[in-house]
């Protein structure tokens, strides 16, 4: 579904991913850990498009589609969804509308009516009562005035009514008190089936003992160093990063 | 951001629905402005002779007048005696009594305006005088509404039927003396409405009137006159067009406004004059004198206002705060595209004790456009306890436009509180990220953007008139930002 | 005789030519008369004096310096901001730089003369490039005015490289001893690559009669140099100001200026910064704490024409009895002067039901890469601290002052030299009532 190889970006002229190779297949749950500055957001931010952020060189590929060359609307039409790690407010755009707004733009890419406005909110309501959001929420403005928790909810709800291929979750679990943890995982899982896909960008290991993910890589000075299984997260748990370093330093490590 | 306001721009001009012209036939008076001419126009309006001298008065005191410079538009000298001062469809009677009798010509146009004046059309009952040129054609709900006692009609009409109520208010609030604008509307104002809501009685539709310059070199100077009697409330509604022409047409109109005790009154407007085409030739030179007199106590005077048309606009819809506990409120969304300026504010003079206002303008600057805000809030000395709260936003789109805020806060009164806030940025980047992530294209992500910070202001207008002044909104950006 | 009248300047004016007709500035005089002639003083219609009827002081006969000016130093003294000491101090009688009263401690990095001589010297192509440019942003009768009567102004040059540790002190004296005075007081300062500068002014009309002081300060910043400009204003009430500082930012550099207007008859502060270089950085502070008939007007300009430009103004005022105080903030950012942050706040009290306030903080935006915001209030004291304050145990007068006392200091604690700090705030607690 996704292949990236060799991906090279920067910012401001500043390198951040120095060559980052990553297969995501359908219905496989990938987590990328990692310190910070290391470029786990910059990789987010990238797949989603973010203008700022420069691909100076590498590829990639989603469903066999060049990523790069898509504008940003373009790859959420083609199923791409990057939950933020701090989702923007937008004064006086009423939530509901702006989700309906996305979910029709994306149906007319496809070639689809729009939805109208009883299946809409129907939808809406299922998808709300999933992630156990206060529906209040749902006539207020975009993100302005949401809590921490109710932002990340906001994403994954959205995430649950747009339906995308491949979900990308930055940072997702940051910030989220147990319960809400507990909600967005559940949300997340709904997509877990063999034509979805998740990357979950996450520092700790708590929301992967609900995601179970297929595998761990650990992303550092702009590359992916090491890759395995989900024990691989519960070790860095355990011992931080520094092993890693250290493997790195011994050349123990590819790259 | 830059993507989605080079895609933008792609989309070079923008047209103007409204730019059509009517073939009816017009009874039209000599260009230019004399003495003769406010006798001719006095006397084709049959009016009574102290009209006629509060014309004349108006007109010599204008001649000593020079035309305000201070505001921040450029515009060429207007010359005054190339102007048609009076211009009226003709039509078989001085006023149609019913539809059979208005020329087919003119309901086609508003039709094609989507005025419907028959009556049983009308989706929510709005009662509407239109005024093309320089007369009302036509009137609609007259009779339902008199039954309430509430006088609704051309200001001609009112005139004539009821000279003592005119007489008694006609420069109440704006004094023929009060500017350069106001000097020539008084000399010349040829028809507009009048709205006259006796004691107690809550009118129970909303008031509209629809202007539309259509002669060719004629300028527009309506005049309206909305009186509240004590406990009593009207929504007014004001909306205008003009056809799409290469000279510019002078549109001077004077709205005066009194609220007894306890009375409310609503203004909203829509003014959607023709701004120009997109080199910024032609269009309609806006200058107009709005103001509204809370002369009672616990009254209340609403302006609201979109501003999406004109070439220039000068306007400030204003409040004088005269009676105690009264409030006055001020909400506006001026879009400014192509070559349009606007400097647009409001006035707020507080004047009785414990009297309160509020202002929220939202400026939106595209193009090549100046939009300016200029507002005045000046606390009396008589004004004790009086509160303003003001907010202005400029949003920018395009790094040829340009945004500005000229308040002026004056007080003299130190129990009053005044607190002004304004903040002039880009449209959010991140925002328009979001959007795109969620698969918005770039063009819808923007005007999204823009209704949101229009929003507040929005929500105050009636709720058929919202909508067409988003869908308006949504139209004025298409393909003028950049 | 009540009428305003300015013709007998042009014999001033004339005397003034007629007696340094070797002056290498007297083509500036003479254009400067030129323009007073033909604009005259400013009315309330001019929308830059719209609140300050400044005309209205000539309805006397000002007299214009001339000749030498005595003084006892008594009063030299008597007028100097206590801890001024160290200071170098120019006195400036009348207007008049007077270098033999004058004490300036540092003479390394530093060249203090008179604006005549540097014309004359080996600065002559500083002055012509610099010197009158602050012309190009006031046009009005009263700018014209200074640049006929300047005399005796002060050229100040900080060299390359250099800090001088001790502030540049501007010590004002008016004597009006004789007659009403109209002093026009007029400095060019420039400073040089990486150098460094404090400079204070302080006013005092010595004598029964009224005085006028019109001053212009020109100061030129350079690349990576630090100015900080203290305005105090804590005259008689007999003694009006009409001051400007324009300061240009010829190169990326950093510049504080904070003006204190406690006392005195009518005051106009223009305060101009003009940012020429990218990435300028600028911070301007105002308090005007104001009893009797006092008249405060300050005007600043903020002129962004290049991007990345800082700039940050807080403005604060007070105001007692019969005062007024007016703020008019203009921040402007031309065409392409992106990323500019420019920030502008004034704040009001009024303490008295026979005081005024008129503010105008105006934003005008020609780029659209910026983040401009400006906000202001007029108000009184917040009646919940208040009552917070006397539930404590204090009574009302006091809490009122420690309140005001607050509002004030956000000001003046962006006075970074010490003494000029301690002594506004004895000011300011002599004002209220207070212990310092």
């Amino acid at each position: 579904m996704l292949s990236i190889k060799n991906i090279h970006a920067s910012i401001d002229g500043k390198q951040i991913l120095k060559g980052l190779n990553l297969e995501v297949k359908a219905g496989e749950v990938h987590a990328i850990m990692g310190p910070n500055g290391g470029g786990k957001s910059t990789l987010a931010s990238v797949l989603a498009g973010r203008p700022e952020f420069e691909v100076t060189d590498g590829t990639a590929e989603f469903e066999g589609k060049d990523l790069l060359e898509m504008s940003p609307e373009d790859r959420a039409k083609e199923g791409l969804f990057l939950a933020f790690q701090y989702p923007v407010e937008i004064p006086g755009v009423n939530t509901t509308n702006f989700i309906k707004t996305a979910l029709n733009e994306k149906r007319k890419y496809q070639g689809l009516q729009p939805l109208d406005s009883a299946s809409f909110l129907k939808l809406l309501r299922e998808k709300a009562a999933l992630l156990e959001l206060d529906k209040s929420l749902l006539s207020r403005s975009l993100n302005e005035g949401f809590s921490g928790g109710e932002k990340k909810r906001n994403e994954i709800f959205q995430m649950a009514v747009l339906d995308p291929k491949l979900t990308i979750l930055d940072e997702t679990d940051s910030g989220l008190d147990i319960d809400a943890l507990r909600i967005v995982a559940k949300g997340v899982n709904t997509l877990r089936n063999e034509s979805h896909a998740i990357v979950a960008i996450t520092h700790y290991q708590r929301l992967l003992n609900y995601l179970k993910p297929d595998f761990v890589h650990v992303l550092m000075n702009g590359r992916i160093v090491k890759s395995g299984g989900k024990e691989l997260a519960l070790e860095l748990e355990e011992k931080g990063y520094d092993f890693i370093k250290e493997e790195l330093k011994e050349g123990l490590l590819l790259n | 951001m830059s993507e989605g306001i080079e895609l933008l721009e792609e989309r070079a001009n923008r047209e103007y629905k409204y730019g059509f012209t009517t073939n009816i036939e017009t009874d039209t008076v000599q260009k230019g402005l004399s003495d003769e001419i406010i006798r001719l126009i006095s006397a084709k309006k049959n009016e009574p002779e102290w009209l006629l001298e509060f014309r004349l008065k108006a007109f010599h005191h204008w001649q000593t007048l020079e035309m305000p410079r201070w505001a921040h538009v450029k515009f060429p000298e207007i010359d005054f005696q190339d102007i048609i001062y009076y211009a009226a469809p003709k039509t078989k009677k001085a006023k149609p009594g019913s539809l059979d009798e208005v020329d087919p010509e003119l309901l086609k146009t508003l039709d094609k305006l989507g005025i419907s004046l028959k009556e049983q059309k009308r989706l929510s009952g709005v009662a509407v005088d239109v005024v093309m040129d320089s007369t009302s054609v036509a009137t609609t709900f007259q009779s339902q509404l008199a039954e309430k006692g509430i006088i609704f009609s051309s200001i001609s009409e009112a005139i004539q039927k009821h000279p003592d109520l005119v007489r008694k208010y006609l420069g109440s609030v704006v004094p023929m003396t009060d500017n350069f604008f106001a000097a020539l509307n008084s000399a010349v104002f040829t028809d507009g409405s009048f709205c006259y809501i006796p004691k107690g009685v809550r009118c129970p539709m909303e008031l509209s009137t629809y202007f539309r310059i259509n002669q060719e070199n004629s300028g527009q100077f309506e005049r309206t006159l909305i009186v509240c009697e004590d406990g009593a409330y009207v929504s007014y509604l004001e909306g205008c067009t003009a056809p799409r022409r290469d000279d510019n047409q002078l549109h001077a109109a004077i709205v005066e406004m009194i609220a007894g005790d306890n009375a409310e009154i609503k203004y909203s407007t829509v003014q959607n004059w023709y701004p120009g085409d997109a080199n910024g030739v032609g269009g309609v030179f806006n200058f107009v004198t709005k103001r509204g007199m809370c002369r009672g106590h616990h009254s209340k005077i609403s302006w609201t206002q979109v501003e999406t048309g004109s070439a220039i606009t000068w306007k400030y819809p204003s409040v004088i705060l005269k009676g105690d506990y009264s409030i006055g409120e001020f909400y506006s969304v001026a879009l400014t595209t192509g070559f349009q300026q606007a400097d647009t504010g409001t006035k707020m003079q507080h004047i009785g004790k414990n009297t309160r206002s509020r202002i929220v303008s939202k400026g939106i600057s595209a193009g090549k456009s100046q939009n300016s805000y200029r507002g005045l809030v000046r606390a009396a000395k008589t004004a004790d306890n009086a509160r303003n709260y003001s907010q202005c936003d400029s949003l920018l789109l395009g790094d040829k436009c340009g945004a500005h805020t000229f308040p002026y806060i004056e007080s003299k009164n130190n129990t009053a509180i005044i607190e002004h806030e304004a903040t002039t940025s880009k449209i959010g980047e991140d925002q328009l990220f979001y959007c795109q992530q969620r698969g918005i294209d770039p063009e819808k992500a923007v005007a999204l953007i823009v209704t949101g910070f229009a929003k507040e202001v929005m929500n105050n207008l009636p709720m058929e008139f919202a909508i067409e002044a988003q869908k308006l909104l949504a139209v004025s950006l298409e393909g003028s930002v950049g | 005789m009540n009428t305003i009248h300015t013709d007998y300047l042009k014999d001033d004016f004339e005397s003034l030519l007629s007696a340094q007709p070797d002056s290498a500035l007297n083509g500036w005089r003479k254009e400067g008369f030129d323009n007073f002639t033909k604009l005259g003083l400013p009315t309330l219609k001019n929308e830059f004096w719209k609140y300050t009827g400044v005309a209205r002081l000539f309805v006397k006969d000002y007299g214009v310096p001339g000749g030498e000016c005595t003084i006892d130093e008594s009063i030299i003294k008597k007028a100097a901001i206590p801890g001024s000491e160290d200071f170098n101090q120019l006195v400036i009688i009348n207007g008049k730089y007077i270098p033999q009263y004058s004490n300036i401690q540092e003479t390394e990095g530093i060249e203090i003369c008179s604006l005549d001589e540097a014309a004359k010297g080996k600065y002559h192509d500083v002055v012509q490039e610099y010197f009158g440019k602050s012309g190009l942003f006031l046009k009005d009768g009263i700018y014209a005015l200074n640049t006929s009567f300047f005399d005796g102004a002060v050229f100040i040059l900080i060299k390359k490289n250099h800090t001088i540790s001790n502030p540049v002190y501007f010590n004002h004296i008016f004597d009006t001893t004789q007659n009403h005075l109209l002093a026009s007081p007029r400095s060019l300062v420039i400073v040089e690559e990486n150098a460094n500068v404090s400079l204070i002014e302080s006013y005092c009309t010595n004598g029964s009669m009224d005085s006028l002081s019109n001053e212009v300060m020109e100061v030129v910043a350079k690349d990576n140099s630090h100015v900080e400009v203290y305005r105090i204003q804590n005259d008689q009430p007999t003694g009006s100001h009409v001051g400007t500082t324009h300061i240009r930012q010829v190169g990326k550099c950093f510049v504080n200026t904070v003006v204190v207007s406690m006392d005195g008859g009518m005051i106009r502060n223009n305060t101009n910064v003009i940012m020429e270089k990218e990435g300028n950085e600028a911070h301007l502070y105002g308090l005007y704490f104001l009893k009797g008939h006092t008249h405060v007007d300050n005007h600043t300009l903020v002129d962004n024409s290049k991007p990345r430009g800082l700039s940050n103004e807080l403005y604060k005022g007070i105001m007692d009895d019969y005062s007024t105080g007016i703020f008019s903030g203009r921040i402007l950012v031309r065409p392409d002067a992106q990323k500019i942050d420019a920030y502008q706040t004034n704040n009001n009290i009024l303490i008295s039901d026979k005081a005024t306030v008129n503010t105008k903080p105006q934003l005008e935006i020609y780029a659209d890469d910026v983040k401009c915001s400006h906000g202001c209030t007029v108000g009184r004291l917040d009646e919940e601290a208040l009552y917070y304050l006397r539930t404590r145990g204090i009574d009302k007068d006091l809490a009122q002052a420690m309140l005001l006392k607050a509002f004030a200091e956000d000001i003046v604690n962006h006075i970074k030299v010490a003494s000029v700090k301690d002594y506004v705030n004895k000011l300011i607690a002599t004002r209220l009532n207070m212990e310092d």
